[in-house]
């Protein structure tokens, strides 16, 4: 038996034999070969052809836009050009593997170089060249293994493309030694719904065929598990699957009183999987994927034509959506096109769209049509606020362009410490914990060096959420919590006793978090609340506030 | 030797879906078919590399034979 620690990604647990991604070959040392040119050549022209047919065959398999990709990958394994190119270098006496690698290298160079769209592409060309020159080596290809069974697949990390290639229906759960909670993988995980353990450095001594239990909610793998741990793995992997069957209802603590779940959406694509989970409704619709991949900012009827949908599945229920939040991590050229040192601390969210206001007009036009045209109750928000005049500046907009309800997202320590007055100024506050985390420990969330520092759990944290729970409370104005908080089921209880009065999270997580506050009564949650707030650090405060649920059903038990 | 122009159709250009149609066409047909664009060097139009090396945007022009002209004014985008 061996353990093996990580961040857990979600709530599941797994088990399964381990299968490993093969790792990426080194670059073919340019040696003179000891085989004629023609010998080369056809081992070349041999694996190249193998690795076309291998592509072509999975694109089949796959279908769907897969397919197209993979067919043009396999294309380009038989490419003339590429044949030619390799024939040319075998001439001058190098090995195939080196020739293979130099040929696509130099088409790799060019894609890069042109940049945007082609640019992406070069991936797909080291792909084919990593297939070709390990099947020249007689070696396991590197990428997605695809054992035909389902697997725990236990990767250095994963890249988008192989992602994208992964069966989840084969995947049992996922384990990295590299990447953190905001890692590809983890979105990945969150997204679908995958068990997951990454950043697990120790990951590396497993090996394939091994039978590992994947606990995301403890953050741990554990190898050769004993027989009492693998019954304890099973029986948690069946009480889970029975709570995701479980009747979808309303949020609600013990008592009943309600606390909406709602989701977090991208773009209008998720909205029925979400309704399926039971989503209440949208508490944070984010619209940036409408703006980036744009040169200028799409136009009032494209933009109207997309909430439009998203509006009609929602029918009848409340969607909140938050205009254009760029700069940062996600920067558009038309809106901030200055190099800045701090861009977390820069001109982004409600900051940058008052430097550029059409664009905030424009946007706030085009929702408020689509909100005349369907039934959902639709509310609107600014990111980014800090000061009084911000929320005010944004409520008096959106009212004069014909929204009905105008709220703030509170990111900032500042618009926390004085909630009350902005809350006076507008009708709501939604709170995004990952930026307010960020901002209130001074740490950068995409800096994986200060990784530990980026904990809502952490008191301070939860202090700031308390003050604007309270402010709202006073003032009979809802706060909401958007941001991966909210998700955490635990966590989630603390929240609605610092005065949460809806809770907005991934489609995947509304189960778990159902489940978690149906246990807690309104003054358990406070309790929960308390001892969290008193505790020291974050991870202090998650024990803490573990202790008092443990009394509190430990109490009922003995009651009952 | 037969040659005709062509407007791209597809509206981000020749990438690799579009490409990949051309080329496979092309490949079909069995004869030798060179493309290039204005201004440009003429290249194998079966090699989907070669093709989407040369960076066609939406409206370039391009000379290519009869029977694959509709290929190219077709918006694959659609």
């Amino acid at each position: 038996m061996m353990e093996i620690t990580g961040t857990g990604i979600g709530q599941g647990v797994a088990v399964g034999p381990v299968v490993r991604m093969a790792e990426r070959l080194p670059e073919p040392v340019d040696r003179p070969s000891h085989l004629d040119p023609e010998r080369e050549g056809e081992r070349a022209r041999g694996s190249l052809s193998v690795v076309a047919a291998e592509l072509a065959n999975r694109g089949a398999k796959a279908g769907g836009a897969a397919k197209d990709v993979l067919e043009a990958q396999a294309m380009m394994a038989e490419d003339p050009s590429i044949i030619d190119e390799v024939t040319k270098l075998l001439a001058t006496g190098k090995t195939a593997e080196r020739a293979v690698y130099e040929a696509f290298a130099a088409y790799r160079d060019l894609l890069v170089g042109m940049g945007g769209y082609m640019g992406e592409r070069a991936a797909d060309l080291d792909d084919i060249s990593q297939r070709v020159i390990a099947h020249l080596l007689k070696l396991p290809a590197p990428g997605v293994p695809n054992p035909g069974h389902p697997f725990v697949l236990v990767a250095r990390d994963l890249a988008p493309a192989d992602t994208a290639m992964l069966d989840l229906d084969q995947v049992l759960g996922l384990v990295t030694v590299g990447g953190g909670p905001t890692s590809h993988t983890a979105i990945l995980a969150r997204e679908k719904a995958i068990v997951a353990v990454v950043g697990a450095a120790d990951a590396t001594a497993l090996a394939d065929g091994d039978t590992v239990v994947v606990d995301a909610a403890a953050g741990l793998v554990v190898s050769t598990p004993t027989p009492e741990q693998l019954a304890d793995a099973n029986a948690r992997i069946a009480e889970r699957a029975a709570l995701q069957a479980a009747p979808v209802t309303p949020g609600a603590l013990a008592d009943g009183t309600p606390v909406p779940l709602l989701v977090n959406l991208g773009s209008a694509e998720g909205a029925v999987e979400a309704l399926r989970l039971g989503a209440e409704g949208v508490g944070l619709f984010r619209t940036e994927f409408l703006f980036l991949d744009h040169n200028t900012a799409p136009s009032v009827r494209d933009q109207q034509e997309h909430y439009t949908k998203l509006l009609r599945a929602f029918a009848g229920k409340k969607v909140v959506v938050r205009v254009l939040d760029a700069g940062a991590d996600k920067p558009l050229s038309f809106l901030n096109a200055a190099h800045e040192e701090n861009p977390a601390l820069g001109l982004r969210g409600i900051r940058a769209l008052r430097h550029s206001e059409v664009i905030l007009r424009e946007q706030l036009t085009a929702l408020a049509a689509a909100d005349a045209a369907t039934d959902a109750e639709v509310w609107v928000m600014a990111p980014m606020v800090a000061t009084v005049e911000e929320a005010r500046y944004f409520s008096a907009l959106a009212k004069e362009l014909g929204m009905r309800v105008a709220g703030v997202m509170v990111e900032t320590p500042s618009a926390a410490l004085i909630a009350d007055r902005v809350l006076a100024a507008c009708d709501f506050a939604s709170i995004g914990t990952n930026d307010l985390t960020q901002y209130t420990m001074a740490a950068d969330r995409l800096l994986g060096t200060v990784a530990n520092l980026q904990d809502p759990w952490h008191p301070a944290v939860l202090r700031l959420v308390g003050d604007v729970g309270a402010a709202g409370a006073e003032l009979g104005k809802p706060v909401g919590i958007c941001g991966e908080a909210a998700a955490d089921p635990l966590l989630a209880v603390v929240l609605v006793g610092l005065g949460a009065t809806s809770l907005s999270m991934s489609p995947s997580a509304l189960a778990d978090v159902r489940a978690s506050l149906a246990r807690y009564s309104p003054d358990d949650a406070k309790a929960l609340a308390r001892a969290a707030l008193a505790a020291e650090g974050a991870a202090e405060a998650k024990r803490a506030a573990e202790a008092a649920a443990s009394e509190i059903t430990a109490s009922r038990a003995t009651a009952s | 030797m037969v040659e005709r122009t062509v407007r791209i159709g597809s509206t981000h250009g020749l990438h690799a879906r579009p490409a990949k149609l051309f080329t496979q066409a092309v490949a079909a047909s069995g004869t030798r078919v060179m493309v290039q664009t204005t201004g440009g060097p003429a290249v194998n139009a079966a090699s989907i590399l070669a093709v989407i090396a040369q960076g066609i945007d939406h409206g370039d022009e391009r000379a290519v034979l009869d029977e694959l002209v509709e290929l190219l004014s077709t918006d694959h985008d659609e």
